[in-house]
């Protein structure tokens, strides 16, 4: 970095009143400056942070180091190591993050999240996001010599740490059965029950990077899985979707535009005729346009499973990936044993030959749709591609050749 | 780390998050997988309705991104008064609060409104932006992306309280280049830039990184090996194959990427995730240099504004900007926005070539 830190400047622009954070304030939007005061009231590691924080707004740049190793007992991750770079000022031995486990779903009952505010503010800044970007609570701030009693206080109140560094990180999932008509699995076990199967691999390193699991009831993917999880699991269906004639005409009489909603069909697989709805389901592409405009007289259909995709990441480094279809239709049923056992699969390939720091979708890239599949025992489909390729660079193997 | 641990430390380890069936409202527990159908029923709530004819309202506040454990606990409270010690978070980070009583819930709009949790975010609105930590946080910010996150939410405020948006409007930010919380396929997407090469810290180098893996991990093959003295190495950077990336600094600190005067940020537009009509699709790039301006960046916020402000004008119902903009094409959207076409919204990395326009077809503006 070209900027010179000088302390005693540095402490110097501090007492020039007012400080540009409070800018942050102003406005309808729920801010949080006044979040950190809140805590910089009684707790010293926040009131540094927030000094550090204003001189980052003075300066234009970040003052935390990279992170060095710090962990608890037994686990390889969940605490990511943060640093001041200015101590003196800032808090001085360490100011690290917990990724601390969410319930599938995020849903609450406020005596457990009471619990989880008791250990936060007596051993961390008193700061935290509900929730992270990966979907664990992330509680911002806590000094070296309190992370392993935090900790234990974190396990005896019924939590436990998600995932960070090169490990199956902390799963998520969209609400599910317990609150959306449209889910088509049951995310909230599947989210669980892979988390509780699989804890080894989600506190301890055993892979190339990290691999994320994400879990959406229904093409909406509220998780945002296609985008960024190396494996998304996608609720769909196979049979026809499900009409209730009587509640397509009570729309269309309250109002409802239902030509604009035939006409915006992706493959124009419906026809209104001014008093039934048909849709030609061997058209339908399931894209849930035309059950998210009518959820009273729409529904998907009755053979539920999944779509897998896999791949999806972001931009380092090989540029973003959207996840693709690695199987178009799966059961999901407990106990998971067909999607356990690909993951296994999947797993031990890129285990062994993926590169430091490369994920699954970019190991694929490399060496091949065909190996992987071959690897993993899955067919090829027509349903994984767009079209199918235009060069002639086929790899056959000999035994092919007979 | 010297501490002791306790006695049953090692069996109470590895136990997993807190069980969801455990934190879910008994109404949604009794109609688990039974639910029948949704209405919106104004700004805010949601009314669901299950199979045994049981009602459920959900009322969605915004709430700050970064939370003292003292709001956490007036959340906490709002849900024991109003929802039986109930609450949930969407998937976007707003508090949803689950009520069974109808009348429970005007007064419980007015206490989270007077209490600074404004209510609304259903339907067709402005949704939580999903962002990065930032400056407040995180060791490779390039800027504060919980500070930009609020000033952009000011400015959009009026879509978070009133669903007349043509689509939903997902907004997400990146503090730099690694864009964590992958906001690549966003409504909006906005993302710290480095415009200049590394500056090479030889002492820190030679001391602290992994040469070899520093130097294979350089995408553009920028790195070189560079002989400091006898068992002293460094790296050396060549500035014109140098992209910015940042992946050197990430695993070596020696390689100080970081450059206050030059960083920016950069504008990102017509992303989705949902198969919702179209597939999903990536954001594309619409202004590579935005100058970094805290505490409220109004260059960045006067941008989205005028892109939200277009979107609304020109739309059809239903469009999400990404396929309002397929619609009318992307050379229509910059003469529309205003905006410059440059040599920089042309791909230069690896897939280049599948964006070029291996046609005769296009529009003139
Ligand atoms: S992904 Fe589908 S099932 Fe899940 S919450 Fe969203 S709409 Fe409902
Ligand atoms: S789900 Fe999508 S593809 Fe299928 S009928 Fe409805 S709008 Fe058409
Ligand atoms: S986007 Fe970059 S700077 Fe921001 S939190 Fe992620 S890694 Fe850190
Ligand atoms: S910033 Fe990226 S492109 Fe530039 S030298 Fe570092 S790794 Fe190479």
């Amino acid at each position: 970095m070209s900027l010179e830190l000088n302390i005693d400047e540095l402490k110097k622009e501090l007492e020039k009143k007012p400080w540009l954070i409070e800018e942050l304030k102003k406005g309808p939007w729920p801010g949080f400056i006044t979040e950190y005061e809140r805590m910089a009231a009684r707790k010293e590691i926040t009131k540094r942070m927030m000094c550090q924080l204003e001189l980052s707004y003075r300066n234009r740049t970040t003052l935390w180091k990279h992170g060095g190793a710090v962990t608890v007992k037994g686990y390889g991750g969940g605490v990511i190591g943060r640093y001041s770079m200015i101590p003196e000022i800032g808090p001085p031995s360490g100011s690290h993050t917990f990724r601390v486990n969410q319930p599938a779903g995020w849903f609450y009952k406020t005596d457990k999240l009471r619990a989880i505010c008791e250990v936060w503010e007596k051993y961390g800044s008193g700061l935290m996001n509900l929730h992270g970007s990966t979907g664990d609570i992330i509680l911002l701030g806590v000094d070296s010599p309190e992370v392993q009693e935090c900790f234990e206080n974190l396990l005896d109140v019924g939590y436990d740490l998600g995932g960070s560094g090169s490990v199956l990180r902390s799963l998520s999932c969209c609400k599910g059965p317990a609150l959306c008509e449209w889910a088509l699995i049951d995310t909230l076990d599947l989210y669980h029950d892979l988390t509780m199967t699989y804890q080894d691999y989600l506190h301890r390193p055993h892979w190339p990077y990290k691999f994320k699991i994400k879990i959406s009831g229904c093409p909406n993917d509220c998780v945002a899985a296609k985008g960024r999880a190396d494996l998304a699991v996608i609720g769909t269906w196979r049979d026809e979707i499900q009409i209730d004639q009587e509640e397509v005409r009570n729309y269309v009489k309250s109002g409802l535009d239902i030509e604009h909603i035939v006409k915006n069909c992706p493959t124009k697989a419906m026809s209104w005729d001014g008093n039934e709805l048909k849709i030609d389901n061997k058209e339908c592409v399931r894209c849930m346009y035309c059950i998210n405009k009518m959820p009273k007289a729409l529904k998907p259909g009755k053979d539920r499973g999944a779509t897998l995709l896999l791949g999806g990441k972001a931009t380092i480094l090989h540029t973003a990936f959207i996840g693709w279809v690695i199987v178009p239709f799966m059961k999901i049923e407990k106990p998971y044993k067909e999607l356990k056992e690909l993951l296994e699969k999947m797993w031990d390939w890129w285990d062994e030959h993926g590169r430091y720091r490369e994920r699954i979708g970019e190991l694929v890239y490399r060496l091949g749709m065909n190996e992987f599949l071959r690897a993993v025992g899955l067919p090829a489909v027509p349903q994984m591609v767009w079209h199918p390729r235009n060069n002639p660079y086929i790899f056959w193997r000999p035994e092919e050749l007979e | 780390m010297a501490q002791k641990v306790s006695k049953d430390y090692w069996s109470k380890i590895m136990r997993g998050p807190p069980y969801y069936g455990d934190m879910l409202h008994p109404i949604l527990k009794k109609n688990y997988g039974k639910w029948k159908y949704h209405e919106h029923v104004k700004p805010g709530v949601v009314k669901y309705v299950a199979e045994s004819g049981d009602v459920l309202y959900t009322v969605k506040a915004a709430i700050p991104k970064i939370l003292s454990v003292d709001t956490v606990r007036v959340l906490c409270d709002i849900a024991d008064k109003y929802s039986d010690g109930y609450l949930k978070f969407t998937s976007r980070h707003a508090a949803q609060f689950l009520i069974t009583d109808e009348s429970k819930i005007d007064p419980l709009i007015d206490e989270l409104e007077s209490k600074g949790f404004p209510v609304g975010g259903t339907g067709k609105s402005f949704k939580p932006i999903i962002h990065t930590i930032g400056w407040n946080h995180c060791h490779t910010a390039i800027y504060d992306a919980p500070g930009l996150a609020k000033a952009i939410s000011d400015e959009l405020f009026e879509y978070w309280k009133k669903p007349d948006l043509p689509a939903k409007l997902k907004i997400a930010l990146a503090c730099c280049l690694n864009m964590c919380g992958a906001i690549h396929c966003s409504d909006i997407a906005i993302v710290g830039l480095h415009r200049t090469p590394p500056v090479v810290d030889d002492e820190i180098v030679s001391k602290f990184c992994e040469i070899p893996s520093t130097i294979a991990g350089c995408p553009t093959f920028a790195l070189k090996p560079k002989v400091l003295g006898p068992g002293k190495r460094s790296i050396e950077v060549d500035p014109k194959k140098c992209m910015g990336c940042g992946n050197c600094y990430s695993v070596c600190p020696g390689m100080k990427i970081f450059n206050p005067k030059y960083d920016c940020l950069s504008i990102w537009v017509g992303g989705k995730i949902p198969d919702s009509k179209t597939p999903p699709k990536f954001s594309r790039l619409i202004i590579p240099y935005v100058p970094n301006n805290p505490p409220r960046w109004p260059e960045v916020t006067e941008i989205v504004k005028k892109i939200v402000d277009l979107w609304r004008k020109h739309a059809r119902p239903d469009e999400r900007i990404g396929e309002w903009i397929e619609r009318i094409g992307w050379e229509r959207f910059f003469k529309l926005a205003g905006l410059e076409f440059t040599e920089k919204h042309i791909d230069t990395y690896l897939f280049s070539v599948r964006d070029f326009r291996s046609s005769t077809q296009f529009k003139w503006e």
